[in-house]
């Protein structure tokens, strides 16, 4: 099999090949090392480690060929920077953490290197995760390998976990990991074109992962296809008892769920998402969905969400509200940056000042000011109420359905620099996302058609809480529907 | 005036009577092997930064675990100080930022403490008994500390002590004087050494007060305060009140006002000086701490710690006065430490209460009190004191006596019985042998014993011969008595 073969290769499919010795996993991870090396236009990489990749490889070959091996057994994928890796740079794409390496590798990436996956290298992101277009990242925006059909402008792959996005949609990785606080995995997934599940709050480990909003950051994996990605999410879930909010609960094989199909579920269709200024097209994907659900035996259900509105500005209340209070410990004293000064306090200030763009600031000035004596009740605890609210609301709706369809972004990738600078703009990307971290539920963002500008767009299922199976049973029969999907045309790769 | 004003704790000052208003914040450590949401050691004196975890230096991406054996240490507590345990509490964050502060923030309890409403019995050697109301006790962090004495240009920070489990004990204004003050803090050290979930040690910092003094007319409404952070001994304590309330009444007397400060002790100069106004009092921005699910605790759990709780020194030395006949000073000193009451008990256990706590409280107290010896190090065990009392018991020897074997056996060493037996202090209990020292000594003493006849009184100069001839091994009892047959008196 050719190199640039292997790169088309889904998780699946390079497990039973792999198996079947069709080729060495060395093999595979040098084709995606090739791969990343010429496409340094999509700046989805912060930290491609080819040495590491080839390190593992050969290890894993090693015990592929002894018979032994793991469930991701050779299977290279990207890791987004904000997951601590042992001895390898992590910065959560921001300045302040300067060179910092960390002594320890997170929970979630190490349970993926347990069963046997190959680490690539770290992907890019929004600093500390915030943002929705991968735009505040130090090292620059990754760029989304898809373009709007007679254009060269360089458009997002959504955000925060853009890298993973991009690396994904163009074959740099089999599939990368994500987080996703207020959309961060489905927002990018559905504007790239590919799979990204955010799990239960509690179902992964954030133990290692940088800190962004603690009661709604989520680890999950972004992906080319519904399996992939419920083979993925597997293997990164764990009840860890050394984060209090992991779930101990077991985990199901979810891969045994693609497939089995939506006959006998119940779908929700919220009325409230129908939102102004959602692109007619986005309106007609959503019913599309429902068209491909029914026909394929489920039943369709209109429920009501009502506090979906107050979602959104709940939530940006609570995020930056804990973040405010997460990013305090980058105070230039024990790693990272120091802007040295003449005293603490100076060095403090400067430190900061140098070490955090302009997207991370703003919400630590928020989130300082929604928590401040005062403001407290009138915002931050307003905002928890909100939240019980949005609970309460999935609560009653999954009395009477088994899923909720959504579409996942009001709209279609948009252009670097089209959004930047007006951050509410910004904020209305995760106005379908939102709502799923504030009531702790699973989401799912597959590829279920395109815009009128060719580029991808997604729809959103969200489950009941642990119940991700669902998920992958009816995503599976978007995906089966919408036709498998393409792989945008090549324009990034700088000859050899 | 209210109940709790006493004539004898107002102030004088130029302008008439002032009493204080004093609470009490008491910031205990937790005894426990690791710290509070980390599994580093809290051993105290390592070399800077050996008992630091990821955890406790904040690095990225890293979580607190709550450790349970803190949270029963608190509960236990919580119990001892007849207070009310909160099945339901919340870890907050409490923000601000310092250097020896790795996170930006304290974990602590704001809104839902572990541990509500309670009362403390404070008595005070005058006899007085006043009850301190304890408005709630939570956990939070320590913080590490700041070196500044290692560079020149920069301070260095060590982390040991970062995340080390804290008890915040807070009292309801229900104190009125320096003396009750520092009996409240004594009363709490005692209650928490015995139930073993602070080690009390204020040298080594496991113990210290935030002090807070306000003083007003008898009767009047409250007056502003002012509070004294992080004092480090009972007597500074003591100090610290006494030059506070001076202080503010010296300014209302002058026709001032009292500025709601924060102050600090100068162990140096006894005095109290402004740490920071309240218009600089920081915003701490406290709020639930989202790493941390709500702390939900079992009846269960709370009532199998309740059922080994040990019995406390309130109930010890009732039971001393009611049971021992021991006088309620006896028992106060007795019950005070846990190791002395320890001790006593051993010395008691089988033996004549009374004159066990005799034994103890002056012989035993006495010499370890000159000798500046904690009782755990004493040189004479309980046992061999116990054996001491029991040979006294058993007529073996005199009490003047037992107190040379007690300075044999500090000094020496070895069983009391056996001292006794090698150095021939046995008591002369045989009334031929005695009988002859009183027949040489009237013999010897013609005049003196015209004058005893005289004035009965003088038999205490025979009896003191006779001692001596026998080398104080006669019986005192049996002496007096032949000495009396003999004289006719």
């Amino acid at each position: 099999m050719s190199p640039t073969k292997l790169t088309d290769l889904t998780i699946a499919e390079a497990r039973d090949g792999l198996r079947a010795k069709s080729f060495s996993v060395q093999e595979l991870a040098k084709a995606h090392l090739d791969a990343i090396e010429t496409a340094a236009a999509l700046n989805a990489y912060v930290l491609p480690t080819p040495e590491r990749a080839l390190e593992m490889a050969k290890a894993s070959d090693a015990r592929l060929g002894k018979g032994e091996g793991g469930a991701l057994e050779g299977i290279p994928l990207g890791i987004k920077d904000l997951f601590c890796t042992k001895d390898v740079r992590t910065t959560a794409c921001s300045h302040i953490l300067g060179e910092f390496t960390p002594t320890y590798e997170s929970t979630v990436s190490a349970n993926l290197w347990a069963e046997g996956a190959v680490m690539l290298g770290k992907l890019n992101n929004d600093e500390f995760a915030m943002g929705s277009s991968n735009e505040t990242s130090f090292f620059g925006p990754a760029i989304n390998p898809w373009r709007r059909e007679g254009s060269d402008a360089k458009l997002v792959p959504g955000g925060s976990s853009g890298g993973s996005s991009s690396a994904v949609a163009a074959h740099l990785c089999m599939g990368a990991t994500a987080t996703d606080t207020g959309g961060s995995i489905r927002q990018p997934a559905a504007i790239t074109g590919t799979v990204g599940i955010k799990p239960t709050y509690g179902r992964c480990s954030r133990w290692g992962i940088v800190a962004f909003a603690s009661s709604l950051d989520q680890a999950g994996p972004i992906t080319r296809t519904v399996r992939d990605a419920a083979i993925m999410l597997k293997n990164m879930s764990s009840y860890d008892p050394k984060d209090t909010t992991s779930a101990d609960v077991p985990v199901p094989d979810f891969e045994a769920a693609v497939g089995q199909g939506v006959k006998g579920l119940t779908i929700g269709i919220p009325k409230e998402y129908r939102v102004p200024g959602m692109a007619p097209e986005v309106e007609a994907l959503w019913q599309q969905g429902i068209a491909w659900l029914k026909d394929a035996g489920a039943e369709i259900k209109e429920v009501s969400l009502p506090h979906t509105k107050y979602a959104l500005p709940a939530y940006y209340i609570v995020a930056p509200a804990e973040a405010s209070s997460n990013l305090a410990r980058y105070d230039g004293v024990r790693y990272g940056l120091r802007e040295p000064c003449a005293d603490v306090t100076s060095m403090y200030e400067n430190t900061r000042e140098a070490g955090f763009g302009a997207e991370v600031k703003r919400r630590i000035l928020i989130g300082t000011y929604v928590l401040s004596a005062g403001y407290y009740d009138a915002y931050y605890l307003k905002a928890q109420k909100v939240r019980t609210l949005i609970k309460q609301d999935f609560d009653q709706a999954f009395e009477g359905v088994d899923a909720i369809l959504t579409p996942t972004t009001p709209g279609p990738a948009f252009a670097i620099g089209e959004k930047s600078g007006d951050p509410l703009d910004m904020y209305l990307n995760d106005i379908f996302t939102v709502t799923v971290n504030m009531a702790g539920l699973p989401g799912i963002s597959v590829p279920a058609g395109s815009s009128s500008e060719c580029t991808p767009l997604g729809l959103q299922l969200i489950g009941r809480a642990f119940d991700e199976e669902t998920l992958f049973r009816a995503g599976q029969v978007i995906e089966d529907a919408a036709g498998p999907s393409a792989k945008p045309a090549d324009w990034w790769s700088e000859a050899k | 005036m209210d109940a709790k004003t006493e004539k004898s704790n107002l102030i004088e000052g130029a302008t008439g009577a002032w009493e204080m208003v004093i609470g009490l914040e008491v910031h205990a450590q937790v005894s426990s092997e690791s710290k509070l949401f980390s599994g580093a050691s809290t051993e105290f004196g390592g070399e800077p930064n050996s008992h630091v975890s990821l955890v406790d230096a904040a690095m990225p991406g890293m979580l607190p675990v709550i450790n349970e054996g803190c949270i029963a240490q608190a509960i236990r507590t919580g119990l001892g100080l007849k207070a009310q345990i909160n099945l339901t509490s919340v870890f907050d964050r409490k923000n601000y930022f310092y250097p020896d502060l790795p996170q930006g923030y304290q974990i602590s309890q704001f809104k839902d403490p572990i541990v509500g409403e309670g009362e403390v019995i404070v008595d005070l050697l005058s006899g007085e008994r006043v009850i301190v109301g304890i408005e709630r006790l939570h956990l939070e962090q320590d913080a590490g500390k700041s070196l500044h004495d290692q560079h020149p240009q920069f301070s260095y920070v060590d982390l040991n002590r970062s995340g080390v489990a804290l008890m915040e004990i807070v009292s309801r204004p229900d104190i009125r004087s320096s003396e009750q003050a520092r009996a409240y803090v004594s009363k709490v050290r005692t209650i928490l050494r015995y139930l073993g979930t602070c080690d009390g040690n204020m040298e080594e910092g496991s113990l210290r007060a935030d002090v807070n003094v306000s003083v007003r007319r008898p009767g009047e409404e409250l007056g502003t305060r002012c509070e004294i952070k992080n004092v480090n001994s009972i007597r500074f304590i003591g100090q610290a009140i006494e030059y506070e309330a001076r202080r503010q009444i010296e300014i209302l007397e002058d026709g001032g006002k009292i500025d709601q400060q924060t102050r600090l002790f100068d162990a140096k100069t006894g005095e109290t000086r402004a740490m920071r106004s309240k218009e600089e009092a920081h915003d701490y921005r406290y709020f639930p701490d989202p790493d941390l699910l709500p702390l939900e605790l079992s009846q269960e759990f709370v009532d199998g710690i309740a059922a080994s709780l040990p019995e406390l020194p309130d109930e010890k030395r009732a039971r001393f006065i009611a049971d021992y006949g021991l006088t309620p000073y006896d028992a106060d000193v007795l019950v005070a430490e846990r190791e002395s009451v320890d001790y006593f008990e051993a010395v008691a256990k089988g033996r004549d209460a009374k004159q066990a706590a005799n034994w103890v409280i002056n012989e035993l107290f006495g010499r370890l009190n000159k000798e500046g010896v904690n009782v755990v190090d004493s040189p004479v065990s309980a046992d061999q004191l116990g054996s001491i009392v029991d040979l006294i018991k058993a007529n073996t020897i005199s009490g003047k006596i037992a107190k040379d074997v007690f300075d044999i056996a500090w000094t020496e060493g070895g069983d009391p019985a056996e001292i006794v037996e090698a150095r021939g202090l046995k008591q002369v209990t045989d009334t031929g042998a005695i009988k002859k020292a009183v027949d040489d000594v009237i013999a010897a003493n013609p005049e003196k014993v015209e004058q005893a006849k005289e004035k009965p009184a003088m038999v205490g100069w025979f009896v003191g011969q006779v001692m001596k001839a026998t080398q104080g091994k006669a019986s005192p009892q049996a002496v007096n008595e032949l000495l009396k047959a003999k004289l006719g008196i």
